[in-house]
């Protein structure tokens, strides 16, 4: 759709844009609470794949100074002392309670970005200027439909409904929804560090800090010339959108996939090679469900495989890339090239720790041609693979399996507290008592 | 193991070249079926056939809100809600006086029937072995959503 000069998309009319970042409030810890109501009010964290580390806190626990990010193992103090409750991720659970509350979201509001699992942009756009209150009507019904808190921030621009939105999580008396776009912008930027504003990562900061500039405020009122020769483009756009000029649109046609990666780290390292390569199997798999689920195929095929930087033990790392004859979306021809990939790769006497597949050069599956030597019957696999996927998707994913990738899978990573999969398996429903 | 595989030294990020196709000496044949089992006939009905019945259709009327969720227990018989049964629950619902809702007691999920007898606010049982629960101002009552259906497998 055509954009006005000012970035707005024309449909938008006249009227001064209010855009708002919705943002759900400590996504998978809600996501744990929605099943288990006595959690609420407790400390609460979730760890990432492989019980590594903190990738959800609940306020409690922010509280206690626990930060995002935390190895497991440094928090294990405070989890004894403070009891707090540790999930593993159920991404299973996550991914489809963050569906519900994009779906109906989508509902209430008809321009909307969805920007990661729990966050999204929205056009609030109206004319009586009752933004504010449509947001408070919109937390409210995800609150009562979906059982997700949410928090949501109001700007002229997304730059600024970002900082809103953070204002509207840090002050409990705004209730969850705080609106830049109707009061003094000063006081607010000044006391956001530079670094906190979307858009300006590490590397600026530093580079801006060096100049003086700290806060928002102050690089809201950066030179322009100078931001745009010393920083370049980009961060020109995030000074304009901080004084409230609109430079960076929603995007509401998600850009085309340039590549797919699956790979996770092992539970435990992994020496010998058949355990490697049924990893390697059972990623490619997933990787090629993700290729379907687009209608691509890809050409070219890489596997990776890496022992631990982290430990004082002999290093090693390595990928080797295929480029396929004719590009496919085939899982047992994609297993084939990854796992001669890993065999030409592997090095006996180290142990692993991480193994992945990336699939590149993408482009529509109805657009493969095949070449003249090519002697794969390429419509029967279609078929079963086409099969096999709806199988797995009405029966539970892996209900069939490639061979390859595996049947005990001791080396998958742990995930020893997960909570179980009440919203997408008949056999994990939530339990009412009567 | 590949035809024509000669062993290329593989370094980092280097790109395999050289004819590399897929190992095809054995099969095995999956009986699959390529093409609609066809009726024999031109069916009279053709050109009346009507869309199939979707349960979900029926049963779910906001999916975003709705769960499904299990019962334990027996306090809810005589409203015909057994152990085991799945009941569809729709959060978006108003909860009203007479409706059967999950609600959290002490932390728990629970169903129970709603009653409003005037001031007083009751979670009642339907089963005579069980007291209702009256709701006091001091305690915690979350109505998490209003039961629309109990499924139960005969």
């Amino acid at each position: 759709m055509g954009c006005r000069d000012n970035g707005y998309p024309s449909y938008v009319s006249n009227m001064a844009p209010c855009l708002a970042l919705l943002d759900c409030n400590n996504f998978y810890v809600s996501c744990e609470r929605v099943f288990n109501p006595s959690l609420q009010g407790k400390p609460v964290i979730v760890l990432s794949n492989n019980d590594g580390c903190v990738i959800a806190r609940s306020n409690e626990v922010k509280a206690l100074g626990v930060k995002m990010g935390a190895p497991f193992f440094q928090v294990q103090p405070l989890v004894r002392k403070y009891k707090i409750q540790v999930y593993s991720s159920n991404y299973a659970l996550y991914g489809d309670l963050s569906q519900r509350v994009m779906v109906l979201l989508g509902e209430l509001v008809p321009v909307c970005e969805v920007y990661s699992i729990d966050e999204a942009f929205l056009d609030l756009s109206l004319a009586d200027g009752s933004s504010a209150k449509f947001a408070y009507q919109i937390r409210t019904i995800i609150r009562k439909w979906t059982k997700i808190p949410v928090s949501l921030g109001l700007g002229r621009t997304k730059v600024l409904a970002k900082i809103a939105n953070r204002v509207a999580k840090q002050v409990p008396e705004y209730e969850g929804v705080f609106d830049l776009t109707t009061v003094d912008p000063e006081p607010v930027l000044a006391k956001v560090d530079v670094q906190d504003v979307w858009g300006v990562g590490y590397r600026y900061a530093k580079a801006l800090r060096q100049q003086g500039i700290e806060t928002a405020l102050q690089l809201r009122n950066a030179p322009q010339g100078w931001i745009k020769q010393r920083f370049g483009v980009t961060l020109l756009r995030i000074v304009l959108e901080l004084q409230g000029i609109p430079c960076i649109p929603l995007e509401l046609c998600p850009t085309p996939k340039k590549g797919i990666t699956c790979s996770r780290s092992f539970g435990r390292p992994v020496e010998q090679l058949a355990e490697l390569k049924e990893a390697v199997a059972t990623y490619t798999t997933r990787a090629a469900e993700k290729l379907r689920q687009e209608n691509l195929a890809a050409s070219v095929l890489t596997t990776f495989i890496m022992t631990n930087r982290f430990k004082e033990e002999p290093r090693y790392s390595n990928s080797a890339t295929v480029t396929l004859p004719v590009a496919t979306d085939d899982t047992a021809e994609l297993i084939h090239y990854a796992l001669c990939g890993a065999e030409a790769i592997y090095r006996p006497g180290f142990s692993f720790i991480k193994a992945g597949v990336m699939l590149l050069n993408l482009g529509p599956v109805s657009l493969v041609q095949s070449n003249f030597f090519d002697t794969r019957d390429r419509e029967r696999y279609r078929l079963l693979m086409s099969t096999i996927d709806q199988i797995n998707h009405r029966f539970g994913t892996g209900t069939i399996q490639f061979a390859a990738a595996g049947l005990k899978k001791t080396w998958k990573m742990r995930a020893s507290n997960r909570s179980p999969r009440f919203t997408t398996r008949w056999d994990e429903l939530p339990r009412v008592k009567a | 193991m590949p035809e024509n595989s000669s062993p290329t030294p593989i370094t980092n990020n280097s790109w395999v070249s050289g004819a590399f196709r897929p190992d095809y000496t054995t099969r095995y044949e999956f009986p699959l079926y390529l093409e609609r089992v066809s009726a024999g006939f031109p069916s009279p009905a053709d050109d009346h056939l009507d869309r199939k019945l979707d349960l979900n259709e029926l049963l779910i009327e906001h999916p975003s809100a709705t769960f499904f969720v299990r019962v334990s227990g027996d306090s809810m018989l005589k409203a015909c809600v057994h152990p085991n049964d799945v009941l569809v629950v729709d959060q978006s619902l108003e909860p009203r006086d007479g409706n059967v809702v999950i609600a959290v007691v002490n932390g728990e999920l629970t169903v129970k029937r709603l009653c409003k007898q005037g001031k007083r606010l009751l979670l009642m049982a339907e089963n005579d072995d069980y007291p209702a629960i009256e709701i006091h101002e001091e305690m915690d009552l979350l109505i998490w959503g209003v039961v629309t259906t109990v499924i139960h497998r005969m």
